[in-house]
């Protein structure tokens, strides 16, 4: 009963409810973002919406909370 | 029990430019806060250093002095940005009001630009086309203010021998005769030749510690921030009301645009402003007011997400005028506090006049317009 998104071109599988920050982290991606100044990774921090730490673009829509977005069939993420 | 010769009460902007500035003259300074370093009304703003939203006076002239000392003491550290100020009125009227102002301004010493509509693009590419016209202050900064708070106490104690005792309260004054002598705290006896009251919206608690009266109120401000973007707003940018704004003698809610980005690249949103006593609740409709405000400056503001609002508490006296000096019934004490919403740019005015007051030299402002016994009826 998993559907898949896809992340930087590759394919993730995602358990139905999970969100993006989740079905990633899953599939061992722990990092999706660098940090402007210094080119520091960012995955999930708090991974409850507050730190802002895990934004990621899904389907052309920049700067949402990877940990908030529930993943739908055929997302892309990047 | 510690020894000093200034005890300064309170670790956010204005205690630590006090400190600063008098450890440098070679005071000894011990500062105390009961909080953290910044954790009042420091924390919550924006750290504008503005002098194009004063009218010519007392507050003006504080503003053009504590203007050119930031300039002695920019550093990346802290995040100086001598990005200058655009004033922007949306209606004739407005931007005739906003000449007037200028006009007068600049016969006080600030350095003003009259910007027409069309040139109005040159100075900011988003700005809102239909926009009647601005004025732009080069004079006008910003600093990253709990940064900066802590580098001039970081100073202060590397450089200058201050001690900074944060997670201490002040509970009371130690008294000989009708002169103070130091203070107590919940960390013991600190013995002092002088104390500066500099705890901000909380001074007239302070203050009636050792029984006199400093009439500061609390003016709760929001702050929208958003997502961060690439540089899309490049100065200080508000709409011409807030001067009017920031005057007023009203009870309730008013709002007015100011929009900046930051080195982080989030974009600071405020201000409003109501007198509401120390309440934090959120209130969505202040919100909901300065993002429609902020949008119809930058109407590609529309698109781009807010992440978090903060409010703080600006500390405001019934004249608007901040409280610089000694206590008039107390020796020993004096007073540095009640700058409203400008505490973060009036802190290196207020630090260096108030050392000179401690040292015996000639301020270089007349204080008398910010004397604290001038509420006594």
């Amino acid at each position: 009963m998993t559907f898949e998104i896809t992340f930087e071109g590759r394919p993730i599988p995602v358990v139905p409810g999970q969100t993006i920050g989740a079905a990633l982290t899953a599939a061992g991606i722990r990092s999706w973002r660098t940090t402007r100044p210094a080119g520091r990774p960012r995955g999930l921090f708090c991974g409850i919406g507050i730190c802002f730490d895990c934004l990621v673009t899904v389907n052309d829509r920049p700067s949402l909370r990877a940990c908030l977005v529930e993943a739908r069939p055929g997302d892309v993420v990047a | 029990m510690t020894r000093a010769d200034l005890v300064v009460i309170g670790a956010g902007m204005v205690g630590a430019a006090c400190a600063y500035y008098a450890a440098r003259a070679g005071l000894a300074v011990t500062v105390v806060d009961r909080g953290s370093v910044a954790g009042g009304t420091t924390g919550s703003g924006e750290g504008n250093l503005l002098v194009s939203d004063k009218e010519p006076g007392p507050e003006l002239d504080l503003a053009l002095l504590s203007c050119r000392l930031w300039r002695d003491l920019a550093a990346d550290a802290f995040e100086y940005e001598a990005k200058g100020g655009l004033v922007v009125a949306s209606t004739d009227q407005g931007f005739a009001d906003l000449k007037v102002l200028a006009a007068a301004q600049s016969r006080a010493g600030v350095q003003t630009t009259t910007v027409l509509p069309d040139d109005l693009p040159d100075y900011e590419p988003h700005l809102n086309p239909e926009s009647a016209g601005g004025v732009f202050y080069p004079q006008d900064a910003q600093v990253q203010p709990m940064l900066a708070a802590a580098h001039l106490l970081r100073l202060a104690r590397d450089r200058h021998g201050a001690r900074v005792e944060t997670g201490v309260t002040v509970t009371g004054f130690i008294r000989s005769g009708d002169r103070v002598t130091g203070v107590h705290t919940t960390a013991g006896k600190i013995v002092g030749e002088n104390v500066i009251n500099a705890a901000g919206t909380w001074a007239g608690q302070v203050a009636s510690l050792a029984g006199v009266e400093v009439p500061v109120l609390p003016r709760r401000g929001f702050v929208l921030v958003t997502e961060p973007l690439e540089t899309i707003v490049r100065h200080k940018v508000y709409a011409a009301e807030y001067v009017a704004n920031v005057a007023s003698e009203a009870e309730g809610l008013e709002t007015s645009p100011v929009v900046e980005g930051t080195r982080a690249g989030t974009i600071l949103i405020g201000a409003s402003r109501e007198r509401v006593g120390f309440d934090r609740t959120l209130s969505i409709p202040v919100l909901r007011r300065l993002a429609r405000q902020a949008v119809a400056l930058f109407p590609m503001l529309a698109d781009v997400a807010v992440i978090r609002s903060y409010c703080g508490f600006r500390p405001y006296c019934p004249d608007h005028l901040p409280v610089i000096g000694a206590d008039p019934l107390v020796a020993g004490l004096l007073h540095a506090c009640g700058h409203e919403g400008a505490g973060i740019g009036l802190a290196t005015g207020t630090g260096h006049l108030l050392t000179q007051v401690l040292t015996g030299e000639r301020p270089d402002l007349d204080l008398a317009p910010f004397r604290p016994g001038r509420f006594a009826t």
